[in-house]
């Protein structure tokens, strides 16, 4: 059974049809990215599926049970989490702090601290500890919010543009980072731009076009696929 | 585990990440104030004594709104609504059933109650609406003001509750101040060395208590929320219900204030809830530096001693002061000027701790 289903999906804004028709399908242990050129509806179906949005029609079902209307922390409690684009981190917290805030629901306090320790040796970030998560460069922010949502435990990972803005060893190192993550069977779906990284971690790629989707297949596949070149260079209509 | 050890591990949240000072050197100093605090009645006059508990009266209220506004990041213009609703309340109640039998004490309760109350019944709303930002500060002004001006107009005398008499904009007055029932003769708490002693004692508890609330679990959400809402939604916390929980007990602490007042000095009047009075909370705090509880008490401390004594010149006057306060304290020290004043001391302490 499919972690992740969407059924018939649809969201529009005005007259303007941001998700058309989408079924799409995630299998657990699966490492998916979600392509497409700007504003072909990846965030949006990141914002539907995590219920920021709600969906004007269609299903969206986690691990075989509907959750198109639940409100978005009860979706977090069932096991989805999420790293947005731009990082979602408690600037004036320290780095500790603000694992500690992940953490202290699901961890009993007398493993809190080892917990921690742990997140932050996975993440570079065991010198950082005290630093205010404000004043991390812009990586480090990354990383923490990964960690921030790696912390719950989560089955499925929903992750914008973890590598924005990132350089390329960073990119890299994140790619190892989350690769780990999916080896111990997190499934993980990211929205990428970096086609480098996407041939780094994906198993699967889906091309969305006009709130459509528009191709699925390996990197291969889809790299091979002179129609995806061609919605990139503004060449198909929708 | 055992209650024993809950207990330390409960009590050792009376430092944190959430609060500034920590360690022998702060408590030795917040200690020789306290002791100072004790000792002042010993060597003033007890006339003064009792007049300085005003003084006292307002810091639950600002401590409320450094909860609420400063912990939380949501901006309440509305402290003083909860204020008058105890206030009126506590009016109502101890003309009624008078003084006697700890009745004061039980009216007390209630009238609090009733604030946090009204403050659940509100802040659902405005939470639970998702009203946030500006709009939570207008909603929650209008509110008070509303408040004001349906209690100015209740001067005729079918405005009444039993034998309690609103008065409209002449105020009610004449209710009994705190009883505490003793063998041998009550205690009343009129202005006076007693008074200022509970009120002390008071005070402390609260500013203990609130201590270990914002470095608790709890107050890791709530300071988590005012930085990035969207992040603690989708940590898997219900936001709304921490805001809300947030907003009860901080303008419970208003209404606790408002209930002392109206005690201590036996009046209440609508004004109290009115737009000068609703503005200045917002500047003790931000003055003082809200994110903190002892910056806000510091804070408020110094700038109604401040007030108090500008107001002998003309309360017009003073007012004006208090608005550029507010303006220089937002251009040139926004995090609070006591908290911008103590500042770099910390910030060499952290250098310090960085470097070891």
């Amino acid at each position: 059974m499919a972690i992740l289903e969407t059924r018939q999906l649809n969201k529009h804004f005005g007259g303007l049809h941001v998700t058309g028709n989408v079924d799409f399908a995630l299998q657990p242990g699966e490492m998916h990215c979600l392509i497409g050129p700007n504003g072909a509806g990846k965030s949006t179906f990141f914002k539907l599926i995590l219920g920021e949005h709600l969906p004007d029609s269609g299903a969206i079902l986690y691990d075989g049970e509907e959750i198109t209307r639940a409100k978005p922390f009860e979706r977090i409690r069932k096991g989805i989490s999420v790293k947005f684009q731009v990082p979602g981190i408690f600037k004036e917290l320290s780095v500790q702090q603000n694992l500690t805030i992940a953490l202290q629901h699901h961890v009993a306090p007398e493993i809190l601290q080892e917990e921690i320790d742990r997140l932050l040796a996975f993440l570079k970030l065991s010198q950082d500890r005290k630093q205010l998560a404000g004043n991390l460069s812009h990586g480090q922010k990354q990383w923490l919010e990964i960690g921030m949502a790696v912390a719950l435990k989560p089955r499925l990972l929903l992750l914008d543009e973890p590598t924005a803005g990132m350089t390329p060893d960073e990119t890299f190192a994140t790619g190892e980072m989350l690769q780990e993550l999916n080896r111990e069977g997190m499934t993980l779906l990211a929205v990428e731009h970096d086609m480098a990284f996407v041939r780094q971690i994906a198993h699967q790629v889906t091309v969305l076009h006009f709130g459509k989707i528009f191709a699925q297949g390996t990197i291969d596949e889809i790299t091979a696929d002179e129609r995806v070149a061609a919605i990139y260079l503004g060449e198909v209509d929708a | 585990m055992s209650s024993a050890s809950r207990f330390t591990s409960i009590l050792k949240l009376i430092e944190g990440p959430q609060t500034l000072g920590k360690g022998p050197k702060f408590w030795s100093g917040f200690s020789v104030v306290l002791l100072a605090a004790c000792a002042y009645p010993a060597f003033a006059d007890s006339y003064d004594v009792g007049n300085n508990v005003y003084f006292f009266n307002w810091l639950f209220m600002a401590m409320g709104l450094s909860l609420i506004w400063g912990y939380g990041g949501a901006l309440s213009f509305g402290q003083t609504a909860f204020f008058g609703v105890a206030g009126y309340a506590y009016g109502v109640l101890t003309i009624n059933l008078g003084d006697a039998y700890g009745l004061t004490l039980l009216s007390l309760v209630l009238a609090v109650g009733l604030s946090a109350l009204f403050a659940a019944i509100l802040g659902y709303f405005l939470f639970f609406g998702r009203i946030s930002g500006v709009f939570l500060g207008i909603v929650t002004l209008s509110v008070t003001l509303v408040l004001e001006r349906f209690m100015a107009q209740t001067a005729g005398p079918e405005w009444a509750i039993g034998k309690a008499r609103l008065n409209g904009f002449n105020g009610m007055g004449a209710m009994p101040s705190l009883t505490i029932p003793w063998p041998g003769g009550n205690i009343v708490l009129y202005p006076d060395v007693t008074l200022y002693y509970v009120t002390l004692a008071l005070l402390l508890v609260c500013y203990l208590g609130l201590r270990i609330l914002v470095n608790s679990r709890f107050g890791n959400v709530i300071v988590a929320i005012r930085e990035n809402p969207m992040r603690a939604e989708m940590l898997g916390y219900d936001v709304r219900k921490y805001q809300l929980a947030t907003f009860v007990i901080g303008s419970a602490l208003a209404g606790l204030s408002g209930v002392l007042y109206t005690s201590w000095g036996n009046y209440i009047t609508p004004a109290s809830m009115g737009m000068t009075a609703a503005s200045l909370p917002i500047v003790w705090v931000a003055v003082g530096g809200r994110t903190d509880l002892t910056t806000t008490i510091i804070g408020t401390l110094a700038v109604l001693m401040v007030f108090q004594s500008l107001t002998i010149y003309g309360s017009q006057y003073a007012l004006i002061v208090m608005g550029t306060l507010l303006v220089i304290t937002v251009l040139i020290a926004p995090r609070g000027i006591v908290i911008a004043l103590i500042s770099p001391f910390m910030r060499r302490k952290s250098k310090l701790e960085g470097e070891r």
